[in-house]
């Protein structure tokens, strides 16, 4: 029970015409030129700038990767030195376990949520810009290291010893640590503002029984982020000052190496899981849709993503079976990590399920989105398999690690994000991508894929050790290598296949209309692209598929999308109680502001400097950030483009 | 083999097939799952490709808007027939998994035989140890052991974290600086069984090879015999001068039994290799007889033994040895071996003085 607190009670009205669209566009428009681009803190073009953001570094992260395969395409390759090799290779899990395969998903989330919700930003939207900005300022940080050739070089788990100063006296693990810290604040701030944008900005009536799974899939992730990043900055940081001023938390002789490990692997496991329960989230509310039936199992698959998460914070010690620890313990941690099995399980049948009762229409998107059903159901047996102690003490360190951690990640997050942009990308343009390109974009791209990545399998039980920059002909594993290269190319043009759909079809694709796949939930009852302010009025919701009311006539109520709050005396959206979603405040939000891009270039500054240790220029970075704090959060009248007599008339 | 497929498979690191009782177990469970998890995924495969086949519509279906949704009936059946199924495979996997566990957690009988592998970069250090310290001794890179017995691994690191791994005789362990790693092998049957670093350990990590060679209890006895004498004396000229040359030129980092080659040098030689460590060690070799410092590189008191150098990336032979010395880091670019800066003759005198540590 949750009663209206605001003293306010604004009118219900019904949209017509131009009302109340033309005075909210007025009041939710960003500035125009780079200014108002660096201000902007409207969630659709941070999200637009994040999945562009991590686009590029997939595609970085894929060339890193192609010259690898080419090093390795065959026995005694000299293409690369060792110390190349073992920089490409740990910039390569860098870029796409922390540059691309979360921010993509963030990105998606940013864009979807308030559209999701029926609500016009996410809570916080100058937090939002923030973690945006972060996140780039922390990618481009990282990559000045690899491009000057001080890049990390001991991997993206970067055991220590040897990333200790002793063993890597460079500044590449330095870049490294606190590159991680400075993304790890991004993280931070965006998995809060995704939990309390999920918890108090949805439209009246969705309690939280009728969100869309995508949005459970990113809540779990965030908290799970707020519970693991810090233990990750915190192994960073501790490294850096082992590193830079001599403690000793880390090293043999007073510290304890295995500690690194814990710490890493307490964060690492769960972020594995926050990078492919959103994307998992997208197919779960995607897949439907082409299948004209809503999702079997809502409930058990809402359940199955957050009990995912829940055990995915206990599992971390799989990573470590070969470090010596009791086997009671290893007994104990391989039976965790198989029954993780189970809340995975329940979506890949709920996903079957849908396709075996509804009647599929075979769209691109739906092709990626069935697709990983069966690359999601590999990279688990794999799993299972790595989760056996005894089993993964020959399979662990080996190219089987390699593949099941591809058909992970390409399985269950590249081949849902590519899915989702063939769905979303007419809600963010207005355009639709070409079908017949999207087919061979697919087909290149699935093929090409387990070609590349499914001998991977067999020739890490043929005993190839990852992390090698090269191996002598007598191993055997030349033949095996040379597939995996082809395939991994065949992959590659796939990829570059999406990036010529989108380049054509931005210009040039259909005309989208507002909803083109017929689709249930809420964003696609607003024009594509949406209009600034998202919603002319905030929807009351009936039921978890809004625009399906009609045909699945489950009840006799009907959503109200066309009539509903009048919220225009400024930047304003609803906030609503966290269960039920019974409103009961009108939150003001923030203009456009520069204080989160000058916060950033601040603290940005200020790393840049501690890598140096030039000490007054750090102080000279956090006196910016603490300046563009104060901006921040400076009392101000949120509405005074208002007039007098408005906010009178309005009062009335 | 005469199978192709067979072939195609073959690898000295392969563990497909293994042959002792310590890896066995693993194998078995690890082809049951693989089994299993080939039947999953044939299943699920098989549901999701036939669904969309029978299921589809057919025809072309231009605009989706005008196709309506509806609920269709008998969805959640498929997680009552599916949950339990893969509960119950899963019990069966952990069941399985901690029986395994036990079995080869700790050796069937007592070992007789302990050896403390030593995990260097980029080479390993192997120690076998004794109650009697004259039965104690070190070689490097290749493990003699006596077939039909299990073998007790004390695994510990000089330096970063390596993982001791012999893929036919035993997974993985890890030597980790500052603590002490229990394993055990044992081969069933004599045999040269390969095995490699599998722990990220710096820029050599591909070139950290090993061999196991497993030999009939009377030959693996012999062998020791061999290890526990000193080095024979040199009797040629050019050996006497080869000797001498080794003893001032690499003696500081490579111990040879008997000789004033003791392969002590000061902790401070140990790091990481740079262009100008590289040109320091190598003004300082003379003088790094030091009482303080562990072991840098293996010893050599029966090299010519052994049947690869650098271990395990070139074959040990008179071309392998001069090439080798001549230029470590062409070879094992980033190696803790430093150019020697000898002569010609002086190089050619140390590889017939080498030759002679049988």
């Amino acid at each position: 029970m949750t009663a209206w607190e605001d003293s306010r009670r604004p009118r219900i009205v019904k949209v017509d015409g131009d009302f109340p669209a033309e005075r909210l566009r007025k009041i939710w428009e960003g500035g125009p030129g780079l200014a108002g681009w660096i201000s902007s803190v409207d969630h659709k073009e941070i999200g637009k700038r994040y999945i562009v953001t991590a686009f590029v570094f997939l595609i970085l992260g894929g060339v890193e990767a192609m010259v690898m395969r080419w090093q390795l395409g065959g026995p005694d390759q000299r293409l690369l030195s060792p110390e190349q090799y073992d920089q490409l290779f740990t910039i390569h899990g860098v870029t796409m376990i922390f540059l691309y395969s979360s921010p993509i998903l963030t990105g998606f989330s940013n864009f979807l949520w308030p559209l999701l919700f029926g609500s016009r930003d996410m809570a916080f939207p100058r937090l939002n810009a923030l973690s945006y900005w972060i996140y780039l300022a922390s990618g481009l940080f990282i990559y000045a290291g690899f491009v000057t050739g001080n890049g990390a070089n001991d991997g993206w788990f970067n055991y220590v010893p040897y990333a200790s100063k002793a063993y890597d006296p460079g500044i590449n693990i330095d870049v490294y640590a606190l590159g991680l810290i400075l993304l790890g604040i991004s993280t931070t701030v965006g998995s809060a503002n995704f939990v309390v944008t999920f918890l108090r900005t949805r439209a009246p009536g969705m309690s939280i029984n009728r969100v869309p799974i995508l949005t459970w899939g990113t809540l779990s992730a965030s908290v799970s982020n707020l519970l693991a990043v810090p233990s990750v900055s915190l192994a960073f940081f501790l490294l850096w000052l082992d590193r830079q001023f001599g403690t000793q938390f880390f090293t043999a002789s007073q510290g304890q190496p295995l500690v690194w490990q814990h710490l890493f692997w307490m964060f690492g496991h769960p972020w594995v899981y926050a990078i492919v329960l959103p994307a998992m989230g997208m197919v779960s509310d995607a897949l439907p849709t082409f299948c004209r039936r809503p999702l079997v199992g809502y409930t058990p698959v809402a359940l199955a993503t957050v009990a995912t998460m829940a055990l995915g914070m206990g599992v971390w010690v799989h990573h470590m079976f070969a470090t010596g620890l009791p086997s009671l313990a290893l007994s104990f941690f391989a039976g965790a990590s198989l029954i993780i099995t189970i809340p995975s399980a329940v979506a890949v049948f709920a996903w079957t399920a849908t396709i075996w009762t509804g009647r599929p229409v075979i769209r691109t998107a739906f092709l990626f989105f069935a697709s990983m059903i069966v690359l999601f159901v590999i990279g688990g047996v794999s799993g299972v398999m790595t989760a056996s102690t005894p089993v993964d003490w020959q399979l662990t360190q080996t190219y089987f690690l390699v593949a099941h951690i591809h058909y992970v990640l390409i399985g269950i997050n590249v081949f849902p994000v590519v899915g989702a942009i063939y769905y979303w990308f007419p809600k963010m343009t207005g355009r639709l991508l070409n079908e017949p390109l999207g087919y061979w974009n697919f087909w290149t791209m699935f093929i090409g894929f387990n070609l590349g990545f499914f001998p991977m399998h067999i020739v890490g039980m043929m005993g190839m050790p990852r992390r090698i920059y090269t191996y002598g002909a007598q191993m055997g594993w030349g033949p095996m290598n040379l597939v995996i290269s082809l395939g991994a190319l065949l992959f590659a043009i796939g990829v570059m296949l999406l990036v010529i759909n989108i380049a054509i079809s931005l210009k040039r694709g259909a005309i989208a209309g507002p909803n083109p796949w017929s689709a249930p939930t809420l964003e696609w009852s607003i024009p594509s692209p949406p209009p600034p302010y998202n919603f002319a009025v905030i929807p009351t919701i009936e039921s978890r598929h809004p625009l399906w009311e009609d045909w699945l006539n489950e009840s006799p109520a009907r959503s109200r999308l066309t009539e509903g709050l009048l919220l225009d005396r400024g930047r304003e959206t609803l906030a609503t109680s966290p269960l039920d979603a019974e409103p009961n405040l009108v939150l003001e939000m923030p203009a456009d502001s520069f204080a989160p891009f000058v916060l950033t270039c601040g603290l940005t500054g200020a790393f840049i400097a501690a890598l140096f240790h030039i000490w007054w220029v750090v102080g000279v970075g956090l006196l910016i950030v603490i300046a563009a704090l104060v901006d921040w959060f400076w009392p101000r009248r949120v509405h005074a483009d208002m007039t007098a007599s408005q906010q009178g008339a309005a009062d009335g | 083999m005469p199978n192709p497929a067979y072939a195609l498979l073959a690898s000295p690191m392969s563990y497909l097939r293994t042959f002792g009782p310590r890896a066995d177990p693993a194998t078995t469970l690890m082809w049951g799952l693989v089994a299993l998890s080939l039947a999953v995924v044939a299943i699920i495969t098989l549901l999701v490709v036939s669904g969309v086949l029978v299921r589809r519509r057919r025809g072309a279906v231009e605009a989706m808007a005008s196709l309506p949704a509806e609920r269709g009936s008998g969805g959640l059946a498929w997680f009552y027939v599916g949950m339990p199924l893969t509960v119950i495979a899963l019990v069966g996997a952990l069941a399985w998994t901690v029986a395994v566990l036990a079995a080869i957690d700790s050796p069937p009988v007592k070992p007789r035989l302990t050896l403390e592998v030593t995990g260097h970069q980029w080479w390993w250090e192997v120690r076998y140890l004794s109650p009697n310290p004259s039965w104690t001794f070190v070689t490097a890179n290749e493990i003699h052991i006596p077939t039909g017995q299990p073998i007790q691994v004390k695994l510990v690191s000089a330096d970063v974290i390596h993982s001791f791994w012999a893929p036919a005789l035993t997974g993985k362990t890890d030597a980790i600086p500052g603590q002490t790693n229990l394993s055990w092998l044992q081969a069933d049957r004599p045999g040269v069984y390969r095995g490699q670093c599998a722990e990220f350990c710096g820029v050599q990590h591909a070139h950290m090879g090993l061999d196991v060679v497993a030999e009939a209890p009377a030959a693996f006895e012999a062998w020791r015999r061999g290890q526990l004498r000193p080095a024979a004396a040199p009797v040629t000229a050019e050996a006497l001068d080869g000797e001498r040359a080794f003893v001032a030129h690499c003696g500081a980092c490579h111990a040879v039994q008997g000789t004033d080659a003791r392969g002590q040098a000061s902790g401070d030689f140990i790091g990481p290799i740079t262009a100008s460590s590289l040109a320091a060690q190598a003004a300082a070799l003379p003088a790094r007889h030091s009482s303080t410092g562990g072991v840098v590189g293996p010893d050599l008191t029966h090299l010519m033994s052994r049947t690869s150098l650098a271990a395990g990336t070139l074959p040990n032979n008179v071309g392998g040895l001069s090439g080798w010395i001549a230029n470590p880091q062409a070879l094992k670019p980033g190696a803790q071996m430093p150019a020697t800066y000898l002569s010609g003759p002086q190089l050619s005198a140390v590889v017939s003085y080498l030759e002679t540590l049988r």
